[in-house]
């Protein structure tokens, strides 16, 4: 009672980081004889301390010291915290100075040159025993930290914000802090500040000439249009598809649910390569009105009407997503009592039911503007000489200039649109008051819509539906003719090269297709994302919504902040960042996957904190006070009761990952290859069919993920009260 | 479960408790007796809960120190100080069965869970639900979730068995049976309870001492019999039962008997150290007696009278002011109108702070 544990586990990884683990990355991965990394010959393979005492590289002496100061802390006892803080917090400083200072060519900086000479010595990226090393010093921190007071004194609640904390700095905060730096650096003999005004005041991107002439506007303007566009369109339709599927007697109502699916099970260049199936210059619409007309077409669809007609369709699901939550919301006792005061189906409709939705409307145009803004598949796929900003970024990495000092402007300009939009958002949604969240019953039937305006709904809504089928089933038609458009022969030739599987000499299976790679590099790569997302995500939830302490709304708005930053940013953020030391994991998997958890982590974010909303809080303190630890309270209380959540964020985040485009497509590598970026790739090249085929196995690969969670999730149900699957909304990209 | 092992004493010292800039609970002082049942009563938002919760360490307190059987465990989280607590919701774990309900605070601490479940057992049989061990909660009545918590928060043999408004989810037959229940338990195992609650009836019911909470502070605390009695404002005096609040006038004071003037009617009261002017004080119902007109007394004329069975109830205008008396079913027999005189009882009726 009352006695401080002892801090013995992250004094041991600290310790175990420093002494024993090689401290830097291992060329050929790390052999079971090269974990113990005491004694070794080779100062790229030995531990930081033998670093230090063999090689002479005196920078780890700090570290060293720090393990050592950290002794103590093994005993049990409050009066050592100090220690804890001191020790985690000397260890983590030099970790850091160290790694930034001396890079692959010694000294990073020209004035440690300067300062202290020619080091004669380099080193590479940390490894093992670096990351161990400083996994130990943080909660060595944080438990100091709670030892003196902070976090109500419980070490657990530490920890995890400390691993937050750690994680948004280490994977958002600074990369994208490199990425901006680089808008300065001088280029081409220009100082730094000239070189960024080139950069940022480019008259590619806030040029206006398009007004005036009939040429292609800056790319800036090109993006806030096309976002601003699609999101109008998208939330006109949303709410038209909500209002049916809420408010009308509409018998297919189940089958307008199943829209919401399609954007998280969607590749998302599918709708571009529909639309171009169909509208494309050997479109079928093209070579009908040809044949029939003999009228020429052209290539209208590559450009800014087929981006967002491309944008309408993937967006209309997310934002019909929103609206239904926003109408449902809406109290059926505020309409009746309208309609009690003598005012028309009409006028109720007018003066109470839309202005309520307000926020959710403006959310929701948010909520698309942001994806728009993000989406990089439809530009890509259609956009033709229309350049936003997303495929801009792209291409002055890829391309021939490589430039990228110009990326980081764009993705500056783009990472302040973002953020602009978040705020709106914040704002918008913080306003939300009048919308009733309360659990409690609010009787009352629903109000049909007025003639009206049910009338439009359906007008607007079904032949859209139908339009989105037929786009789906054009795309995937496409894969099974032998050229579209020229050659309709029905064929299984493109699943074949994609998937072909064959028996090889010696009687083993061979995977002869060329998509196999790819795919199983993605699924692999996705499977081993989900869990730590859906553990991360889950974490994060819950200290958030369950937990009180200081800062605790500085780490949320951090946390939400990096949500918002768009997808190419992240990309780019993370090769101008992690391709030097001190974290040189460009190229592994090590990148791919960071990437895939930290695009995704809103997902276990959000289905957590839904979750964690419907369970009574006095559950956990009555864990509390019955004398478990906040650790056990969550692992016997809290996570068996959230397993839907847990499955739900599981599902999504794997699913996810496997159709992200944006970050991962600057990250791939030759040895690990993303299908999304295969099929990208294939579609440059003008092989849709092959592209095709492969979306289409990614499709029914997704169906059968989410139908897994339906079965598994649906139908759990704890006493009287069941837990709904959240589905996460929105920041897809 | 032993019975004879009496709680520890409960000290808080300059215990105040802010967010941001509101104030929850000001600094105050309170010592609740090993032993005892002390009560936290109060309207909505006056500070209760959160004074109980900062003992239960589920807050921290943002200054000075709570000390529990003499140790100070203000820094202390709730699973290092020895409390257990009662929950309004119960906050049964629904996943589990009421008897891993009952053992979890003890497999917690590290019993084995043999012991525990052993242990757990003899807890349920101590409420009265013997063999409902194997049920979920969500299989119980209202009633015996309720027993099920209080079994849960038992079994740890607290030092200090903590109750927030523990009987608001039961109907009104079930709230009295489950009140005495609670006190009886207490009594038996001599257990230190603090216990919140809203329901002044429930208040004097259970309590060995009661706290009455206004504004986040403590507006006055004692036992059942002087908070009804003997009232020190006339806040305490209307949240505890019904009140007549009337303004008169002390004309003198002499040996600490005071001899106020309503209208033209003198009564004498004990001064509680009130100079001579204008008073407030604050009479009961049922120490006003309604009597024919012309004796002494305040003249009066009814305005309703209402036979409630085993009592009456009546309005009497009087040039004081408006009084509302209880009285024998008598009273309910005069008439709308009809011209009374109205006397004061010796107990009920007290000066008090304005």
């Amino acid at each position: 009672m009352g006695r401080a544990p002892s801090s013995l586990v992250p004094w041991l990884l600290a310790a175990a980081g420093t002494l024993l683990l090689p401290w830097h990355m291992q060329q050929d991965g790390i052999t079971l004889r090269g974990v113990l990394a005491l004694g070794q010959e080779d100062p790229e393979a030995a531990s930081a301390a033998w670093q230090a005492l063999a090689h002479g590289r005196f920078w780890f002496w700090p570290v060293v010291a720090a393990v050592a100061i950290g002794l103590p802390a093994v005993q049990p006892g409050r009066g050592r915290a100090v220690l804890r803080m001191a020790a985690g917090a000397l260890g983590l400083a030099a970790i850091v100075a160290q790694g930034l200072a001396i890079g692959v060519q010694g000294w990073s900086f020209p004035w440690l040159e300067a300062t202290f000479g020619d080091l004669g010595d380099r080193q590479f990226g940390i490894g093992l025993g670096g990351a161990v090393a400083t996994a130990g010093f943080l909660f060595l921190l944080t438990d100091g930290l709670a030892l003196r007071g902070l976090f109500k004194g419980d070490r657990f609640v530490a920890g995890a914000v400390g691993l937050l904390v750690g994680s948004i700095v280490i994977f958002t905060a600074w990369p994208v802090l490199t990425m901006l730096s680089q808008m300065f650096t001088p280029r081409e003999g220009l100082p730094w500040t000239e070189a960024l005004g080139v950069r940022v005041l480019d008259r590619k991107i806030w040029g206006l000439a398009c007004v005036t002439a009939n040429v292609n506007c800056g790319v800036f303007w090109n993006t806030l249009m096309l976002a601003s566009a699609s999101a109008t369109a998208a939330t006109a339709l949303g709410l038209a598809f909500a209002l049916i599927a809420t408010r009308t007697g509409f018998r297919a109502k189940k089958a307008l649910r199943l829209l919401t699916v399609l954007p998280i099970i969607t590749p998302p260049f599918v709708i571009g390569l529909g639309l171009i199936l169909i509208f494309g210059r050997s479109g079928v619409v093209n070579q009908a009105a040809d044949a029939m007309f003999g009228v020429e077409l052209g290539r209208w669809i590559y450009g800014f009407g087929g981006v967002w007609l491309a944008q309408v369709f993937s967006f209309t699901p997310t934002a019909f997503l929103v609206l239904i939550g926003v109408v449902e919301g809406i109290s059926p006792s505020m309409e009746e009592a309208s309609q009690t005061l003598r005012a028309s189906r009409m006028r109720t409709f007018r003066s109470v039911t839309l202005p309520l939705m307000l926020p959710g409307l403006a959310n929701a145009w948010l909520v698309v503007f942001v994806e728009s803004l993000a989406d990089f598949g439809n530009p890509i796929v259609l956009g033709g000489s229309f350049g936003v900003l997303s495929t801009e970024i792209f291409f002055a990495v890829v391309g021939a200039q490589q430039d990228f000092g110009r990326a980081a402007a764009l993705a500056g300009v783009m990472l302040v649109v973002a953020l602009a939009a978040f705020v709106a958002q914040r704002r918008v949604v913080g306003r939300r008051s009048y919308v009733s969240m309360t659990g409690k019953g609010d009787v009352g039937l629903p109000v049909p819509l007025p003639d009206g305006v049910r009338r439009a709904a359906f007008a607007i809504a079904l032949p859209w539906a139908l339009l989105t089928a037929v786009v789906y089933v054009m795309a995937l038609a496409g894969a099974f003719v032998k050229v579209w458009g020229r050659d309709w022969t029905p064929t299984l030739e493109h699943f074949r090269r994609a998937f072909a599987v064959d028996w090889a000499p010696d009687g083993t299976l061979l995977f002869a297709g060329g998509a196999w790679h790819s795919l199983w590099t993605t699924i692999s790569l996705a499977a081993i994302a989900a869990p730590i997302t859906a553990g991360l995500g889950l974490l994060a939830a819950w200290v958030l919504s369950r937990q009180v302490f200081r800062g605790r709304t500085a780490l949320e708005f951090a946390l939400m902040l990096t949500f918002a930053v768009p997808g190419t940013v992240i990309g780019v953020a993370y090769i101008l960042t992690f391709n030097i030391p001190p974290l040189e994991i460009t190229g592994t998997a090590v990148i791919l996957v960071a990437c895939f958890v930290f695009r995704n982590l809103p997902v276990g974010v959000r289905s957590g904190v839904a979750a964690m909303s419907q369970l009574d809080k006095s559950l956990d303190e009555a864990a509390v006070t019955l004398r478990a630890s906040t650790f056990r309270a969550l692992r016997t209380v809290v996570l068996p009761l959230l397993k839907p959540a847990i499955v739900t964020a599981l599902v999504y985040s794997f699913v996810r990952a496997m159709t992200t485009v944006s970050a991962v497509i600057f990250l791939v590598s030759a040895e690990y290859e993303m299908a999304t970026v295969f099929i990208i790739n294939r579609v440059i090249n003008g092989d849709y069919g092959l592209a095709i085929a492969y979306c289409a196995v990614l499709i029914v690969l997704m169906m059968a993920a989410i139908g897994l969670i339906q079965l598994l999730v649906g139908r759990r149900r704890l006493g009287r009260r069941s837990a709904p699957a959240a589905i996460p909304v929105g920041g897809r990209a | 479960m032993k019975a004879g092992k009496t709680g520890a004493e409960v000290r808080l010292q300059g215990v105040a408790k802010r967010y941001g800039q509101v104030t929850a609970v000001k600094p105050l002082d309170l010592v609740i007796e090993g032993g005892t049942l002390v009560t936290l009563l109060g309207p909505s938002g006056c500070g209760k809960t959160t004074l109980l919760r900062m003992i239960a360490g589920l807050e921290q307190a943002s200054e000075g120190q709570v000390f529990i059987g003499g140790e100070d465990v203000t820094l202390r989280s709730a699973g290092e100080r020895n409390v257990s607590m009662v929950f309004q919701s119960y906050a049964l774990f629904p996943h589990m069965s009421v008897l891993d309900n009952v053992a979890y605070g003890l497999v917690s601490s590290g019993q084995r869970k043999r012991d525990a479940h052993q242990r757990a057992e003899t807890a349920l049989e101590t409420v009265g639900l013997k063999g409902f061990g194997g049920r979920l909660p969500s299989e119980l009545s209202g009633g015996q979730q309720q027993r099920v918590a209080v079994a849960r928060a038992l079994v740890l043999e607290p030092d200090v068995l903590l109750f927030d408004e523990p009987l608001s989810n039961l109907d009104a037959r079930l709230r009295r049976s489950m009140r005495e229940e609670i006190r009886a338990l207490q009594q038996r195992l001599g257990l230190t309870v603090v216990y919140v609650t809203h329901d002044q009836a429930e208040a004097l019911a259970v309590s060995d001492r009661i706290v009455v909470m206004r504004n986040a502070g403590i507006a006055q605390a004692g036992t059942p019999e002087e908070l009804y009695a003997r009232p020190g404002s006339v806040f305490v005096a209307t949240f505890m039962g019904e009140a007549n609040h009337l303004r008169g006038r002390i004309e003198r004071v002499a040996d600490g008997v005071a001899t106020v003037a309503l209208d033209a009617l003198r009564i004498e009261l004990p001064d509680r150290g009130l100079p001579p002017g204008e008073a407030d004080l604050v009479a009961r119902p049922e120490a006003l007696i309604v009597g024919d007109a012309g004796g002494p007394g305040l003249p009066g004329r009814i305005l309703r009278a209402i036979y409630m069975g085993s009592h009456a109830e009546a309005h009497v205008e009087t040039p004081v002011g408006e009084v509302f008396v209880i009285g024998p079913r008598a009273l309910a027999r005069r008439a709308p109108g009809s011209a009374v005189s109205l006397t004061f009882g010796t107990e009920g009726v007290v000066l008090v702070q304005p």
